[in-house]
């Protein structure tokens, strides 16, 4: 369990980027945390792990005070994947990164060349074992920061944006091996734009705004409501908007359609099953 | 003339063992609103950078056939040739800034083109309103969150003012209403006159404003042409193309049995076309 209490942080004494956040993730939970550009999502994510430490309150990891555990041990439970693949992909080849993580965390060598193996082929890097990080495309050098540490399998995974630069393949497979992960007991927080990913992975999502965390609730609840919309700069998403157009004609439609597969049946029973 | 000329262009990068770009060949009109999409590797960030001579001047490898932009040959002038001309956000909003404060980022570009002291200071005010920039105005753009950097990365590519602006998913770190209003400005630019060569993979957010969508799989252009028709095969789906999700919906209508008169990209669109089927 991971509990944020009071947290407070600022970059640079003047400007504070989290004010007083205070939030619960339970073991087993899957969690999605939204909001604006510049709200403190990535400055929040960055405590559950220690690379950022509260100026104010405390962050408690399975009931310790992380005040006193050494990065080095937070990390053996939350592993967490960067917003940006740059600040995260250091060595000189895709395998040595994802081995990297896995031998800090005392894998034995065969142990950790068949994780690899297998968390690179899950994410579709398959053959790219030996390549330079430094010559992959965008969503590949994403992926690859996402295998080295989804490959260590942490009790807590903390996913700063992880859909970016992905396809709807990728996505697709990305979102399964974390459903995999958490059928097996780990906890998965995402920061993420990608309000589709959301609704269709994550029941639990937090909302946070200008270093504060406005709402936290059920996906559903918290993403219809009109303070997390404005606040959050959530635009509807397309599947909203055509079910909003056609309610205005068609007033059996529901109010709460967001699944692409409600809209169909809608739809269906609209133009009399044809 | 086109505005960019792919003439049979391959491209692998050096030490790579297979092309990154295979025998492109395609034209590209001023006043153009291209989407590019496509798995991820299949060779859209290479195709951008072929356009402004990034590649093969700073990205070397092998190249074979040649890309004219406004009608220069991109192997025979120099790479700041091609700056006023078509201007790239990069995918990586950090690779693409350099300077110190947002301010200087956004009048970096056009004070190396030689543009004069005021009107870049005009371009400077005008983009820091248009992209709400002003509380970042003096922010060091390291010390930005990654949407703020995008939106000044889209900020100091637009002060450029290129004839094409050339954006590698520009929107994949915002907000979506800031993804919203950037789409609108560069569609608005777009009806200006500037052409658009964007990079996307959700195409709920821009297949709307797109005059043309091309599709590319393992360096090759696999599809190209009106967005309705492009989207409506199925082969969007076979290679992970982020198909809009009205459009997906009129996909599984057809196959059972209900077809809609045209291929709906947004929402309202597939409202209405359901409208319009009942009072048939
Ligand atoms: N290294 C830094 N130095 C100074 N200020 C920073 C730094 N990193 C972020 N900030 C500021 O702190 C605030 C919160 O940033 P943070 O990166 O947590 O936002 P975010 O919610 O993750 O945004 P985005 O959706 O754009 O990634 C922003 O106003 C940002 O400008
Ligand atoms: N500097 C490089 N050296 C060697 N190979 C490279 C280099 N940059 C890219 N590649 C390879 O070239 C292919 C095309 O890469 P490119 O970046 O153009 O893909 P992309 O379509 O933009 O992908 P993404 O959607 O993930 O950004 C990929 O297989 C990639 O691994
Ligand atoms: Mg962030
Ligand atoms: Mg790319």
């Amino acid at each position: 369990m991971i509990i944020l209490e009071d947290v407070h942080y600022s970059y640079d004494g003047v400007y504070t980027a989290l004010r007083g956040i205070s939030l619960q993730v339970d073991d087993g939970e899957r969690l999605a945390v939204i909001g604006a550009n510049g709200a403190g999502k990535t400055t929040m994510i960055k405590h559950m792990n220690g690379l950022l430490r509260p100026q104010n309150g405390r962050v408690i990891l399975d009931g310790q005070d992380t005040k006193f555990m050494s990065v080095a041990e937070i990390a053996r439970k939350v592993g967490l994947v960067f917003q940006n693949p740059d600040h995260q992909l250091f060595l000189d080849s895709v395998k040595e990164e994802v081995e990297f993580g896995l031998r800090n965390l005392g894998f034995t060598e065969s142990e950790a060349e068949q994780r690899c193996q297998g968390t690179l082929a899950s994410l579709g890097l398959g053959g790219f074992a030996e390549r330079s990080p430094f010559t992959l495309s965008g969503g590949e050098r994403k992926r690859v920061a996402l295998a080295s540490v989804l490959s260590t399998e942490p009790r807590f995974l903390a996913l700063d944006e992880p859909t970016i630069g992905q396809d709807a393949h990728q996505k697709n497979r990305l979102a399964q091996m974390l459903a995999e992960m958490n059928k097996r007991g780990r906890t998965v927080v995402v920061v993420t734009h990608d309000i589709e990913f959301v609704i269709e992975n994550f029941p639990r999502t937090v909302a946070m705004a200008e270093g504060q965390i406005i709402a936290d609730g059920s996906t559903s609840m918290v993403l219809s409501n009109d303070e997390v919309i404005e606040r959050c700069a959530l635009a509807p998403p397309q599947m909203t908007l055509a079910a909003r157009a056609l309610r205005n004609v068609f007033p059996e439609v529901g109010q709460r359609l967001t699944l692409l597969s409600e809209l169909e049946e809608t739809i269906m029973g609209i133009l009399g099953g044809a | 003339m086109a505005l960019i000329e792919f003439a049979d262009f391959s491209f692998k990068y050096l030490g790579a063992d297979s092309l990154a770009l295979k025998r492109i060949k395609l034209t590209i009109d001023e006043g153009e609103y291209v989407v590019i999409t496509g798995p991820s590797g299949c060779g859209k960030t290479t195709f951008c950078r072929a356009i402004n001579a990034l590649v093969p001047q700073f990205h070397r490898g092998y190249v074979a056939g040649n890309v004219y932009t406004d009608g220069k040959n991109t192997r025979e002038n120099e790479v700041a040739t091609f700056a006023s001309v078509a201007g790239l956000v990069f995918q990586n909003p950090e690779n693409q800034l350099v300077t110190l404060d947002v301010e200087k980022e956004i009048a970096f570009g056009p004070e190396n083109l030689g543009v004069a002291p005021d009107e870049i200071r005009r371009r400077v005010e005008e983009l820091i309103d248009l992209l709400d920039l002003e509380e970042l105005r003096e922010k060091h753009p390291h010390e930005m969150s990654g949407g703020e950097q995008q939106r000044v990365a889209i900020a100091a590519t637009l002060a450029l003012r290129p004839k094409v602006l050339v954006a590698d998913e520009p929107t994949s770190n915002l907000d979506p209403t800031s993804a919203e209003v950037i789409l609108e400005i560069i569609a608005h630019l777009n009806k200006r006159g500037m052409a658009v060569v964007l990079v996307e993979h959700r195409l709920d957010l821009v297949a709307k404003d797109a005059s043309r969508i091309i599709l590319m799989n393992k360096g090759r252009i696999v599809a190209d042409g009106n967005p309705r028709e492009i989207l409506a095969m199925d082969l969007c789906e076979e290679i992970g193309v982020g198909v809009p999700k009205a459009t997906q919906v009129y996909k599984r209508l057809k196959t059972r049995g209900v077809e809609l008169r045209n291929v709906p990209l947004t929402g309202v669109e597939l409202a209405e076309l359901v409208q319009e089927a009942t009072s048939r």
